[in-house]
């Protein structure tokens, strides 16, 4: 993003750059750059709060004043201990039949539209794999961490695509069940740690790797520290 | 899982070195049009996903408010945007200042790019001045930069 702010200048364009990685922003030092100790993915800090968004922008606006390059630092830090989780009801087992993971993505299909709805359509599956098509996708997983390789498994697209729609299926059916703007990284922490999808991801992961997969292939399946 | 991993994942990633800090003097902010560039690689419905390592930029209209994420890396919370898409692209909020007089207005269109790039050389030669000049002829003055 730094890029940018340097080829903008030069275009004749002033330009302030919100950073929120302390030694990114410091380290490629866009002409006014303003970081701020927010999580990845907030660059404004607090999701549905017009009023702390406003003293980010008086900030980062403020710096337009100054007459040679600088950095500064956002006064007020959102941290992020690692551990908050979403509290979040999954459905109850409907097919005894089905992969529980299976079950679970298909009983997750109303929320999910509510959430569709209630975000406007910005955030959910759909860009390789439709909603409707998750329990298939999720199949191929199931089949990976059950010893298929990875290659010969099914997945109906490049793998990191993919595993992006699964969890974004799950994080939009999450937005609906919950009356709040949830901290950062929480449903994505519910949905690794509390699904069973998520837990067929993580042995999906492990599998690719086991088997020898490129690292693109498993590593971008989840968070890089996972 | 925390933050400060994933972060500590990507701060060392090599960025592009300028030899010199372009600086360009912007109006006064209250005379200011002003447009956001987002590396979040927001778009419209009917435009093009961004593929993976897509140098390109979309034009978000300002008028509009059907933006989508078409980010792919795992390493950043989307929940943010899905409750308020202010959390990255704050069009709202600009619509605020403008009303206030605090900027003089809201650029009709806006950029997306995407981030997460191992190579910026095609950004910084080609899509990067093509953007800028882009906006310059829509008469933008200051561009707001977020991240994701």
């Amino acid at each position: 993003m730094s890029t940018l702010a340097h080829v903008f200048e030069a275009e004749g364009i002033a330009t302030v750059a919100l950073g929120s990685i302390r030694k990114q922003i410091e380290g490629s030092a866009p002409p006014r750059g303003l970081w701020c100790d927010f999580p990845l993915g907030r660059p404004l800090g607090k999701p549905g709060d017009p009023e702390f968004q406003h003293r980010v922008l008086d900030v980062a606006f403020a710096l337009l004043n100054t007459t040679e390059p600088v950095l500064a630092e956002f006064d007020e830090s959102i941290p992020d201990g690692g551990d908050e989780m979403l509290a979040c009801p999954l459905p109850p087992r409907h097919d005894p039949d089905a992969h529980p993971a299976i079950d679970e993505a298909r009983g997750l299909l109303a929320a999910y539209d509510r959430g569709v709805e209630m975000s406007d359509g910005r955030f959910g599956a759909g860009r390789v794999v439709a909603a409707d098509d998750i329990p298939a996708a999720i199949e191929a997983f199931i089949r990976i961490s059950e010893g298929t390789p990875w290659a010969e498994a099914g997945i109906p697209g490049l793998p990191m695509r993919v595993s992006h729609d699964i969890r974004s299926y799950y994080e939009t059916a999450a937005l609906a069940m919950v009356d709040h703007a949830p901290a950062a990284w929480a449903s994505t922490r519910w949905f690794l740690d509390q699904t069973e999808t998520g837990k067929v991801m993580m042995a999906a992961r492990q599998a690719m790797q086991d088997q020898d997969a490129p690292q693109p292939m498993w590593f971008y399946l989840t968070p890089g520290d996972r | 899982m925390a933050d400060s991993d994933i972060k500590a994942l990507t701060e060392a990633l090599p960025g592009e070195s300028f030899e010199t800090t372009a600086f360009t003097t912007p109006p006064p902010l209250a005379d200011a049009t002003v447009a956001i560039v987002t590396t979040a690689s927001l778009h419209h419905p009917d435009q093009d996903d961004f593929a993976v390592m897509d140098t390109g930029y979309r034009v978000l209209d300002d008028s509009r408010r059907d933006y989508v994420t078409g980010h792919w890396s795992p390493n950043f919370d989307g929940s943010g945007f899905a409750y308020d898409m202010n959390t990255v692209f704050p069009v709202d909020r600009l619509d605020e200042l403008a009303e206030r007089g605090v900027i003089g207005r809201v650029a009709d269109q806006h950029l997306a790019y995407a981030g997460n790039q191992f190579d910026l050389s095609a950004i910084r030669m080609d899509s990067g001045p093509a953007g800028a000049k882009f906006l310059r002829d829509q008469g933008v003055d200051v561009v707001l930069l977020t991240p994701v």
